[in-house]
């Protein structure tokens, strides 16, 4: 069997009074693509902004459950520790606008407290941004501002940004929709590489996107886990006839 | 067919009207800056802006204490507002939506609404009265009294323009609050809380009422906090009801000054705030 890096347990989730996440039950698998889908509303981003501790960021958001990250019981550790260990790429591109390249590639380090020595910040830079397939097209230019890069450059920056801290896993909110075709598939490409050395969950609200680069799939309906298992198996062979529906256009 | 030359001419009246209507705020602007550059451009001159006052009777002299004196008082009230007027300001953008802020907002909504002439009598009694007499310091209070609720509401407006995004991004990284306000929300803000306490300079400057019985004025020169000092508004108001026709022409010369001064600050602010819209939208 597999190893988990991520596993929640009869996790609930709540806006207030209104319940978005219904005893969630999900293993996510080491070094795979992990992809979450449903129709809007169905309580996917709540579910990754749990496993990094940002659904408590909101006010009056709290939840139930359990939460794992490997053997480490996620919600009682300090939840800045585990942001650091758990990254997050945002559906927005949103590098640090008052930053330069290099300095957003370090934010990671800089927003906490932890200085680099110059060569070891260097070579951070050049790995991060060799990671997210960026280091070619701004290595001229890594004292400029981030923000005049291109929507896809910046969302590359942004996974470059999060995987300078080198966490065990990334969470990805719908992190192409807001990019052109042509940015979307670098990214997809990109996603396929990285998963040898970062789990990677990601949330989409595209079926084929879906199917293209994840290695297990997760399907969500009204706050309920409808249907997890590989990929492979959820799209030729869904067992709840919810999953088959959404998965041949009949809603969402 | 025969309505359509009727709504033409109605809408040439209505922007006529409008643009007509929306010029007469020009005239009065207009109308001040030429009256006070032709009484006073005859007393501007190098030794008016460098020397002290003579004495009554005496003419020539210059207000170079008064400018001292007001760069004094705008330092002295920036020193106790700008901290205090920017921390709040931070604090109802960033903890929106509580009890406390709500309370606060609403203080500083009031405290911008209190005239004057009334702070002036509150810095009275809390600074001059203790310190027996009239001083500096006493009108740094009460200049920053004024500054502190436009310094909070600029700020709050200004930080809210701040993307949510930014700040997602940082907590995300594993930031602190804390952090993230001082090291992504301020600095993305910067331009406009420049901006918002140069506006609030701008605004205070010309204060003259809460100055009649704080810094009090002095026809010499003073650099103590703790002396009574002249400043520009402070020398228009009593040379313009001096009995002396030489300080009728200064007090003019004096309200160029202080004008070109606001003017200055304005246009600052403005420039600060126009490059401001690149840094704030993450465009």
């Amino acid at each position: 069997m597999n190893n988990v890096t991520l596993k929640t347990e009869n996790l609930c989730a709540y806006f207030g009074k209104q319940q978005v996440l219904k005893k969630v039950n999900l293993s996510i698998v080491e070094n795979k693509v992990t992809a979450i889908m449903g129709p809007s509303g169905c309580g996917k981003t709540t579910l990754i902004r749990c496993l990094n501790r940002m659904h408590e960021t909101t006010p009056g958001a709290r939840l139930t459950g359990r939460i794992w990250l490997k053997d480490q019981d996620l919600l009682s550790m300090n939840p800045m520790l585990v942001r650091r260990k758990v990254g997050m790429v945002f559906q927005k591109p949103n590098p640090f606008p008052t930053m330069s390249i290099y300095n957003n590639v370090l934010a990671g380090y800089r927003l906490n407290g932890i200085r680099l020595k110059k060569r070891e910040a260097d070579r951070t830079v050049e790995e991060a941004l060799r990671s997210a397939a960026l280091w070619d097209e701004v290595k001229d230019a890594l004292h400029k501002r981030g923000t005049f890069l291109s929507g896809g450059q910046q969302q590359r920056l942004c996974i470059a940004r999060a995987l300078a801290v080198k966490p065990e896993a990334l969470l990805m909110d719908e992190p192409t929709s807001a990019l052109d075709p042509k940015a979307t598939d670098h990214i997809e490409r990109l996603m396929a590489k990285l998963k040898k050395q970062v789990t990677i969950v990601i949330v989409t609200h595209n079926i084929a996107q879906a199917g293209r680069i994840s290695d297990y799939t997760a399907f969500m309906y009204l706050g309920e886990l409808i249907e997890y298992g590989t990929t492979e198996t959820l799209f030729t062979a869904p067992k709840d006839p919810r999953t088959e529906e959404y998965l041949t256009g009949k809603f969402g | 067919m025969k309505g359509i030359h009727i709504r033409i001419w109605k809408d040439r009246l209505a922007t006529g009207t409008v643009w007509f209507l929306s010029l007469l705020p020009l005239i009065p602007l207009a109308l001040i800056l030429f009256f006070i550059v032709s009484k006073g451009i005859s007393s501007l001159s190098w030794s008016f802006l460098t020397s002290l006052p003579k004495p009554p009777g005496e003419t020539g002299g210059g207000v170079f204490n008064a400018i001292v004196g007001t760069a004094m008082l705008i330092v002295l009230a920036s020193i106790l507002a700008v901290p205090m007027g920017v921390m709040a300001g931070v604090y109802l953008s960033e903890f929106k939506g509580k009890a406390l802020p709500g309370l606060v907002r609403t203080a500083a909504d009031l405290l911008q609404g209190i005239p004057s002439i009334v702070v002036g009598i509150i810095a009275y009694a809390w600074v001059v009265l203790p310190m027996h007499g009239f001083n500096a310091l006493a009108g740094g209070v009460a200049l920053a009294i004024i500054m502190i609720p436009i310094i909070v509401r600029t700020t709050e407006e200004v930080l809210l323009l701040v993307p949510q995004e930014l700040r997602e991004a940082s907590l995300a990284l594993g930031a602190s609050r804390w952090r993230t306000i001082l090291k992504v929300v301020i600095p993305t803000g910067l331009a406009g809380v420049t901006t918002g306490i140069l506006v609030s300079i701008a605004r205070i400057a010309g204060e003259t009422a809460p100055l009649l019985f704080t810094a009090f004025g002095n026809p010499f020169l003073a650099l103590k906090v703790t002396e009574p000092v002249n400043a520009l508004p402070l020398v228009i108001f009593n040379y313009a009801t001096s009995p002396y026709q030489d300080w009728w022409r200064q007090a003019w010369g004096a309200s160029i000054i202080l004008v070109a001064m606001v003017f200055l600050l304005n246009i600052t602010a403005k420039a600060i705030a126009k490059r401001m819209g690149g840094s704030v939208t993450n465009e």
